[in-house]
């Protein structure tokens, strides 16, 4: 269901038989005055749920959708129009440190520094303690948008990276698909541990439910990923991701455990304690360390995408909080 | 000309099946282990081992000893 005109309009023309190539509706110009009148963009329903459907062509797909609108120049000078805003969005608000030298250990340092737990509530310690079990239906649920397709976005900067960098990404990214196991394949066990929960693991199955904030996330990753110009930012989101991960993930896994959910259903979060402490190492020194000493100007990207990361993610655990706090949904209604 | 075309080796030996056994030492982390190792318990029982590389518990708090579960980050364990 669209979320506003530009959200409408990409819909409609991704159901019309319309020639690929021709803008008659005047879809860039939509995107350019829905983006120019957006109070916040990450928090825009209309852009975000645009920008999802927009990327996930580069992805799976959609049933009964042409895979041509992958590539249609009309959709892509859209998206250009919503990414450039949001790129100005993010470079205005998110933090990066500065003072870092384009050094292995000076960046994994920075990085680990800027990662470091901090006290103080959190969706984690929420989940591991309090959080009833329809919350831990939401916490799975908007997870579910990016766990589905866990590693994918950073996937695509494999190609675009060389030597070091590019080994180290192969080596966490093999990980994250099971090392070749199909039934270990981080998506996978996120699957299982939804259907362990009573949840619909099919993909896709509640993007209606996520509010922009959580669609936000996967698609500055998706930003990241499909954009070679982007590269630095992949590597330093994946190694923020990676950082802030396996003590969250051990505190999700009591949450789970506190509710009498089998090994099972945890298993995705004891996965991700042990792997993640490997990932993080290596995505702090060997891609994101060694990718800024071998391409120095990409230093900023790196930090950037960090922090990058690091606000989305202070961004939705704060829109879960304070519904949570307040006794309320933190999706959207049905 | 005529026979078999030169093989270009590059120099050096080409690289073994299995990766060489290494042991990074992460500062203020763990020992990240690669390659053909088998890690064992007092007793010698192989302790399962879920992936090609596996991180090592070096400041003793870790709750999936003898791996890492990045609890070093919370208690300020530093190798200096």
């Amino acid at each position: 269901m669209p979320r506003g005109p530009l959200s409408l309009a990409v819909l409609d023309l991704l159901g019309s038989g319309r020639v690929h190539g021709t803008d008659g509706a005047g879809l860039t110009e939509t995107a350019r005055r829905v983006t120019e009148r957006s109070t916040d963009l990450l928090t825009d329903d209309d852009v975000q749920l645009s920008l999802y459907v927009m990327y996930e062509l580069f992805y799976r797909g959609f049933e009964g959708v042409d895979d041509e609108w992958e590539w249609d120049p009309v959709l892509l000078s859209a998206r250009a129009v919503v990414e450039r805003a949001l790129e100005q969005h993010l470079a205005e608000r998110v933090p990066v440190p500065d003072g870092v030298v384009p050094q292995r250990d000076a960046v994994a340092d920075a990085l680990f520094a800027l990662t470091a737990p901090t006290p103080g509530p959190s969706v984690a310690r929420y989940v591991a303690k309090r959080a009833s079990l329809e919350q831990l239906h939401e916490f799975l649920i908007h997870r579910s948008i990016y766990q589905l397709k866990e590693a994918d976005p950073h996937t695509w900067a494999i190609p675009r990276l060389l030597g070091q960098p590019k080994a180290a990404l192969v080596e966490i990214q093999a990980d994250e698909y099971g090392g070749g196991d199909p039934g270990r394949m981080h998506y996978e066990l996120f699957a299982r541990t939804m259907r362990g929960a009573g949840l619909d693991d099919q993909y896709g199955a509640y993007v209606e439910r996520v509010p922009a904030v959580t669609l936000a996330g996967v698609n500055v990753m998706s930003l990241f990923g499909l954009h070679r110009r982007w590269r630095g930012a992949t590597a330093g989101h994946l190694a923020c991701f990676e950082m802030t991960s396996s003590l969250p993930n051990r505190l999700y896994g009591d949450g789970f455990r506190r509710h009498g959910f089998d090994q099972g259903t945890t298993w995705y979060f004891d996965e991700h304690v042990e792997a993640d402490a490997v990932h993080e190492q290596i995505a702090g020194r060997d891609l994101a360390g060694a990718l800024a000493q071998s391409e120095p100007e990409l230093l900023e990207d790196i930090l950037f995408g960090a922090a990058t990361c690091l606000y989305l993610d202070g961004l939705a655990g704060d829109h879960v909080l304070s519904a949570w706090e307040a006794d309320v949904s933190s999706l959207r209604l049905p | 000309m005529s026979g078999a075309v030169p093989v270009s080796s590059g120099g050096g030996l080409p690289p073994r099946a299995v990766r060489e056994p290494t042991i990074v030492a992460c500062p203020d982390g763990p020992l990240l282990v690669r390659g053909d190792v088998t890690i064992t318990d007092a007793d010698g029982q192989p302790v399962p081992r879920r992936r090609a590389t596996v991180a090592l518990c070096r400041c003793g708090v870790s709750t999936i000893k003898p791996y890492c579960d990045g609890t070093h980050k919370a208690i300020g364990f530093t190798t200096a």
